[in-house]
């Protein structure tokens, strides 16, 4: 770097830079809070989908699969997985036919033992994140 | 090693290695479950393994930068560490509280750890990279508060360097951001998107600046160039970080109910996120060249080039590969994202980490400068098997996510996600070989710290 441009100078860009796109940063979030009450479909939570939450997130499904992309990648993304089986009881009769000691050599949801009230409230859940505006992702059905 | 309690820094970098070594073996497990689904089931279900060897990633790269913050701080502050008993104490609660946590994976149904660790109390579990009982998270922030400040306290007392300043604001974000995994509301759109204030701010943003400043310390020990030099290149590039990377985390919010304004936000700046790892690759190569002495530990230097070239790859590269909203609608959540992620933390933290041990562990041990010739050899080697099997994990997997995108999400037919993985099955079996590789080399990387013990240290004559 040429000798005119100092140290002091690219200590200013360092703290004025990160104090300004950091409170871009901040300026973007308001503005995204205020455009959430139309796209993320809060309308639907209720207390089965936040216990459907709660078992999503006490079983660690987000460890093999997707939800609207995050997550792992070992089995199918679930964002779109209420469109993709067309109904709350096909996602139900998925999870609770699991069997026991898996499919062999192949990859196999485990059996989580769920109650049907838990099942209920998963598969309500999913339905409430199917009705989440994502801007058309995924591109396919099959997510 | 100028100061007596800098040492604490080798008990960090002991157990980071061996954490190290343990996400090696889960990544094996993962990768064999990839091509044979059955594997270790139901005992190991995938997922428990995935958090294994994620969480352990995350807790022996922290362990890495507080061994490289006792080290360094010190020394650029010069001053004894504030209080180095409190720095021993944290030590052994942060080990004792990870390996309670791991075993809690492993031993328990997760859905019972839940239960156990009373997650309903503040529900912060299950969510990826956030796997941790509420209670473990706790102890993170205690643990890291009793950090900064030890930390925080020595360079007060002693001499203010920028590289000190610099870690000691990139440690203090890495503490702050991760206030935010507590945060946990019921609407899912609002949990990712704050999630991400934990996630993408520490390894896009803050963390960056812990490596900024480590780099920046090991070049000027081991260049001698001018330190007004270094700290205005290290300014300049984590400026750029910032400058692109805060407003840049707008590329995770393209697809998860967050406006669409973010698909220009996000790409315009994330564009930019490999400019300053450019940057890095090119100032550690000009400090190398302009050195005003050749430091005998020529392994350390490696380990520092090799970081800038490899995080300016996996970050940099494979990160742009994907970043921009109309690429990303069809790679998101593929094994795209996967790809860069492995070559990203390698080439980003684990590099920079070892690079650190490499510089100060002999010293640590009772040398003077370095390692022999002998041990400086092998751990060459093990650079360069780790490294090019990372490249190599990161190409296979690239494959596999092209194909992936391909027959699921663009063809005429898009075939579903079980079917697709059976299909691109030989890039996972190629991946899983390779990962053998990587696993030779860490055992090799290992080996190094005990060949040679009793041979002289390389000189720059012997080295050459």
């Amino acid at each position: 770097m040429a000798q005119a441009f100092t140290k002091a100078m690219a200590r200013n860009i360092f703290y004025g830079g990160t104090v300004f796109f950091f409170l871009l940063f901040l300026a973007l979030t308001f503005q995204t809070h205020s455009a959430w009450p139309d796209r993320d479909n809060r309308q639907a939570i209720n207390d089965t989908v936040a216990l459907g939450k709660k078992v999503w997130e006490d079983n660690d499904c987000i460890g093999c699969h997707t939800l609207l992309g995050e997550g792992a990648y070992f089995a199918p993304e679930l964002g779109n997985v209420y469109k993709r089986f067309g109904s709350t009881d096909a996602i139900k009769a998925f999870i609770s036919s699991r069997p026991k000691e898996g499919i062999p050599g192949r990859r196999s949801m485990p059996q989580f033992n769920l109650s049907d009230e838990e099942l209920t409230a998963i598969a309500e859940f999913l339905k409430y994140v199917s009705g989440i505006n994502t801007a058309n992702w995924p591109p396919t059905n099959q997510g | 090693m100028k100061y007596e309690s800098q040492k604490v820094a080798k008990l960090y970098f002991t157990a980071a290695i061996g954490l190290f070594v343990g996400q090696i073996l889960f990544g094996l497990i993962l990768g064999a479950q990839y091509v044979m689904g059955d594997f270790l089931f139901p005992e190991i279900p995938f997922n428990v393994a995935r958090m294994v060897h994620t969480n352990l990633l995350i807790v022996w790269l922290l362990f890495g930068f507080m061994g490289a913050a006792y080290y360094l701080v010190p020394e650029e502050a010069e001053t004894e560490l504030f209080a180095p008993w409190l720095a021993k104490l944290m030590f052994w609660i942060f080990l004792a509280a990870g390996a309670a946590t791991i075993l809690g994976y492993l031993l328990v149904p997760y859905a019972t750890l839940a239960e156990l660790t009373m997650n309903d109390l503040l529900p912060t579990m299950g969510r990826e990279f956030l796997e941790q009982p509420t209670i473990t998270k706790i102890g993170i922030v205690i643990v890291a508060l009793a950090f900064l400040f030890n930390i925080g306290m020595t360079i007060l007392k002693g001499r203010k360097t920028v590289v000190n300043l610099v870690l000691l604001m990139g440690l203090t974000g890495l503490a702050v951001f991760f206030l935010f995994s507590f945060f946990n509301p019921v609407n899912l759109v609002m949990d990712k998107y704050y999630w991400w204030w934990v996630v993408h701010l520490w390894v896009e943003g803050v963390w960056e600046l812990i490596l900024g400043a480590i780099l920046a310390f090991i070049l000027i020990k081991t260049t001698g160039v001018d330190r007004e030099v270094i700290e205005k290149w290290l300014y300049i590039i984590i400026a750029m970080t910032l400058i692109t990377g805060i407003v840049g985390t707008g590329h995770h919010y393209y697809w998860i109910g967050t406006p669409e304004f973010w698909q220009w936000w996000g790409s315009i700046f994330s564009a930019m996120e490999p400019i300053p790892f450019f940057m890095m690759t090119v100032y550690a190569f000009n400090m190398v060249n302009k050195r005003r002495r050749n430091h005998p530990n020529k392994a350390a230097v490696l380990w520092a080039l090799g970081t800038a070239v490899m995080a300016f790859l996996g970050a940099g590269v494979w990160g742009f590969l994907h970043t921009l909203a109309p690429v990303n609608y069809y790679t998101h959540g593929t094994q795209i994202t996967a790809a860069h992620g492995h070559m990203a933390f390698y080439g980003a933290y684990v590099m920079i980490v070892l690079a650190m041990i490499s510089y100060s562990m002999p010293m640590m041990r009772g040398r003077e400068a370095c390692n022999s010739a002998r041990a400086q050899s092998m751990e060459m080697w093990s650079f360069w098997l780790m490294t090019i099997s990372i490249v190599f994990i990161t190409l296979f997997l690239t494959g596999a996510g092209i194909l992936q995108v391909y027959l699921q999400r663009f063809s005429d037919n898009p075939m579903p996600f079980m079917v697709v993985q059976d299909k691109i099955a030989l890039f996972y079996w190629l991946r899983e070989i390779t990962g053998f590789v990587f696993l030779l080399g860490l055992g090799l990387y290992i080996a190094s710290f005990f060949v040679g013990k009793n041979e002289p240290e390389a000189t720059v004559e012997l080295a050459k």
